[in-house]
């Protein structure tokens, strides 16, 4: 049992570390390289450092080389993500689309299509949103209604997404629609991929409880989108979707918030309870052993799914508990550092806040982190259903045709 | 990275497990704790006839001389079956303690019938219902001898070597040794201990000028001793907290699958499903947590205490969250003498105790990050 790189991993490190070097700064060294000064500028700088990325190798590792991507292992990936965040460089905005949309274009995309957009994507020429949930249909993406209707070689789109990630600044998106309601739910949907920037799709974002306004909701108004532009068969779009949603729940992963027990200890440091350190408070102590438990306890999950990974195993079920802990973990942490800073605790002002408000950024993110991708309650569905092999819940509406199924608002 | 067990260790693991399953089902679990039997004695010799006692001692005391890892992989079996058997006591304990700090002479002197199972050893420490501390260690050692009670005492009836936790006077610390106590010796008599688990018999010790003498070359090091020597039996009772998690969760499971209420097996009600998700989720944690415990055990690594730390209190989380919901998901059928969860139900508590009780070591983890957070 070791933490060590085998000779080929340690080669594979070293090489990323020197291009990283080269190519980006430590976040150490970071501190004043002001942020973005908006939307336009951040989306520029991460296409900037995604194409930086392609041309060395480093964007979709695993993808084949003659897709764009870098021909490696997904251990080389872990290598190179664990690299890549002790550096300062821009993230996030190409997440949906090359974990989950791009995945499902190359298994159930035409040649055609594949060829047109896996290595614009891969280079950051263009971006993907996820465009499942609807208002009807979150959890239950099954249960969703917008529609789609054959007319000659093309098919009409009606309807409204909501929450999709991204979708203001996306070029493209797969949609899941429904194209036969006379059958099940699961029966009548069917997958395309759509332009984003057809005058017939309208973008308006949602704002967040956080203030910030990171998805939208989508409305359809008679969207023409041709019989190639389908992914998979008329009626397989269960099946389709089933392969992005296991791609989602690969990617959704580690993030435990800015705030962690070492902050924890350091507020608590600094902070009293009846006039002594609130660290001396057992109430204090009792809580940040726990966190720090289940920390470790996650952060060795991941060791052992990599220990997996990189002996080419199939990691076992026990990566599926990870955001299940992670983000009540967050919540609850950022909730309790607030209440250390007492009434002070309300301040998210990060000029008069020395914690710059991450306890309350945090507690404010958990929230929508508890939802996304899988609630709690749904991820406890699955736990329970394929790794303990219980039972599936009932489903009074499975065997119904989708227009006879009883529906809410 | 390489954050798994061995082949070979994992074979080790096949191998006790299939014992257990075949010579140790719950059936002797309840024979031990109705008769009141100090142990499973069949199921001891078998271990021992395996080798499994003498596997983590140094081949010149008797010993096969492997690590921690295999100790590691023996326990969680251990726990998975609840044996009733005196291995924790004798090896995570007294084994431990002699081949950590015994001078050459004492580990000649015990370790080879230890490693043998000639004889079975065991830990003293606690004085009743209050915790240990250097300023309540109330046996006294003085011109090797002792006076004074230790209780419980798990396997003190049938052990015949224990270490003592005694005050050799001094202050502090300094005033706790670790006291190597021959329980044939005379000046010893022992009375049972009514516990809540009487599948691992516990005594109270009671010593009149018993003859003893100090672990090790000096006197005044025994608390330092004996916190190492618990970091280490921490990560091995939380291998057995790991494997005791996965055998009560699998008869939850089982038991969820074949009851069926209102019309359904309950296992379909999400109120019994979400619980037995939890019981995976901490378990899981448990045995992340318990794999780094064996790693720095094993590397005599600089965080070993907080790996103790940790694979403790999320070991003993788990097997107690666990067997307290197993007994839930059975409804009233596992209330009763009769049904076998109650074996889970006492383990799980007794191992939370033994070696000192989660919000002991709470303190203990974070009086450590807490340093180091000022450092
Ligand atoms: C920040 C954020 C980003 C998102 N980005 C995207 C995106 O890019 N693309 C996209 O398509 N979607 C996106 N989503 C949507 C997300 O997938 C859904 O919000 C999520 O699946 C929950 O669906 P819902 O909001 O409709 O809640 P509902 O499904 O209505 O759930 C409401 C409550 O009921 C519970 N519930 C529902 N069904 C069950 C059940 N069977 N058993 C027990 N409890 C149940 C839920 O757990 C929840 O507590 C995003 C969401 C968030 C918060
Ligand atoms: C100490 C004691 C004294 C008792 N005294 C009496 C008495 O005097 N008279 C008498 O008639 N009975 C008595 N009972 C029986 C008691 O009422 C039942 O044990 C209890 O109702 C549970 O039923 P069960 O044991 O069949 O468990 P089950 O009903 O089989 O339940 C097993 C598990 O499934 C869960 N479960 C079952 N249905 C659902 C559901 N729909 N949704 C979610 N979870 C579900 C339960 O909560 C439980 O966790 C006593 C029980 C005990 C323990």
């Amino acid at each position: 049992m070791d933490f060590n790189d085998t000779a080929e991993e340690a080669a594979y490190r070293a090489e990323v570390r020197a291009w990283l070097d080269k190519n980006a700064t430590r976040k150490e060294n970071a501190k004043d390289i002001a942020p973005p000064k908006d939307l336009k500028e951040m989306i520029a700088q991460s296409k900037a450092w995604q194409a930086k990325k392609a041309d060395a190798g480093y964007a979709c590792i695993t993808w084949p080389k003659e897709w764009g991507g870098g021909g490696g292992t997904t251990i080389n990936n872990v290598i190179y993500s664990q690299e890549e965040s002790k550096y300062a460089v821009p993230g996030g905005i190409f997440a949906i689309g090359l974990g989950m949309c791009i995945p499902t274009v190359m298994s159930w995309g035409s040649d055609e299509a594949k060829q047109r957009f896996v290595k614009p994507a891969v280079r950051g020429d263009e971006i993907w949103c996820q465009l499942f949930s609807e208002p009807a249909g979150g959890s239950d993406v099954a249960g969703l209604r917008t529609k789609a209707e054959k007319d000659g070689d093309d098919w009409v789109i009606n309807g409204q997404k909501v929450w999709t990630s991204g979708a203001h600044f996306c070029d493209y998106g797969i949609l899941l629609v429904r194209t036969d309601p006379n059958v099940p739910k699961h029966k009548g949907l069917t997958m395309f991929w759509i332009d984003m920037k057809d005058p017939a799709v309208e973008v308006r974002p949602i704002k967040q409880m956080s203030g910030g306004a990171e998805f939208n909701e989508v409305f359809f108004t008679n969207l023409r989108v041709k019989d190639s532009q389908r992914l998979g068969k008329v009626g397989d779009g269960w099946k389709v979707a089933l392969t992005t949603l296991m791609n989602e729940r690969l990617a959704v992963g580690g993030s435990q918030g800015n705030a962690d027990t070492d902050e924890l200890i350091s507020l608590a440091r600094n902070t009293d309870i009846a006039g002594e350190p609130a660290i001396r408070h057992g109430g204090v102590r009792e809580r940040i052993a726990d966190w720090y438990v289940q920390a470790q306890g996650l952060k060795f999950t991941r060791f052992r799914t990599l220990t997996a990974l990189s002996k080419g195993e199939t990691p076992g079920p026990e990566s599926s508990i990870s955001k299940i802990v992670a983000a009540k973990k967050m919540q609850d942490l950022g909730s309790f550092g607030m209440d250390l800073q007492d009434m002070g605790g309300v301040i998210r002002d990060r000029k008069i806040s020395p914690e710059e408000g991450a306890y309350t950024e945090q507690w404010i993110g958990a929230a929508g982190y508890r939802i996304a991708g899988g609630t709690d309650e749904i991820l406890r569905n699955i736990v329970a259903e394929r790794v303990l092999g219980l039972p599936q819940d009932i489903r009074v509406d499975k065997d119904l045709p989708f227009n006879q199924a009883p529906k809410g608002k | 990275m390489n954050f798994d067990f061995s082949d070979d260790q994992k074979m080790l693991k096949e191998q006790v497990r299939k014992f257990l399953a075949d010579k140790c089902p719950m059936s002797v679990t309840r024979r031990v704790l109705e008769k009141e039997e100090p142990y499973a004695a069949e199921v001891w010799k078998g271990l021992v006839e395996m080798g499994l006692t003498g596997t983590a001692i140094p081949e010149e005391f008797g010993g096969l001389g492997l690590g921690a890892l295999e100790l590691c992989v023996i326990a969680e079996e251990l726990g998975r079956a609840a044996a009733p058997v005196p291995f924790s006591s004798s090896i995570y304990l007294a084994a431990e303690a002699l081949r950590l700090f015994g001078t050459k002479k004492q580990k000649e002197t015990w370790l080879p019938k230890l490693a043998s199972g000639e004889i079975i050893g065991t830990l003293a420490v606690s004085e009743g219902t209050h915790a240990a501390h250097p300023r309540n260690i109330a046996v006294k050692q003085a011109g090797g001898k002792i006076n004074g009670v230790k209780q419980p005492v798990v396997d003190g009836g049938a052990a015949s070597l224990a270490i003592v936790a005694v005050n050799t006077g001094g202050s502090g610390e300094g005033a706790v040794s670790l006291a190597i106590v021959d329980l044939k010796a005379g000046g010893v008599s022992t009375e049972p201990v009514r516990t809540l688990d009487p599948s691992r018999q516990h005594v109270t010790l009671s010593f009149k000028d018993a003859p003893a003498e100090i672990l090790g070359d000096k006197p005044g090091e025994g608390w330092s001793q004996l916190s190492r020597v618990f970091d280490g039996a921490a990560v091995l009772f939380a291998f057995e907290q790991v494997g005791g998690t996965e055998a009560a969760l699998e008869m939850a499971r089982d038991y969820a699958l074949e009851r069926y209420a209102f019309g359904r097996q309950i296992g379909s009600y999400q109120a019994i499903k979400h619980k037995l998700a939890d019981m995976y989720v901490k378990k899981e944690l448990a045995k992340s947590n318990a794999y780094f415990g064996a790693m720095m055990l094993n590397d005599e690594g600089a965080e070993l205490t907080e790996a103790a730390a940790a694979s403790r209190i999320a070991g003993s989380d788990a097997y107690v969250f666990a067997a307290q919901e197993n007994i839930q998901t059975h409804g009233g059928i596992g209330y009763t003498w009769e049904s076998d969860c109650q074996f889970h139900y006492r383990r799980a508590k007794l191992l939370a105790l033994a070696v000192g009780a989660p919000i002991q070591w709470k303190e203990k983890l974070v009086a450590r990050l807490e340093a180091k957070n000022a450092a």
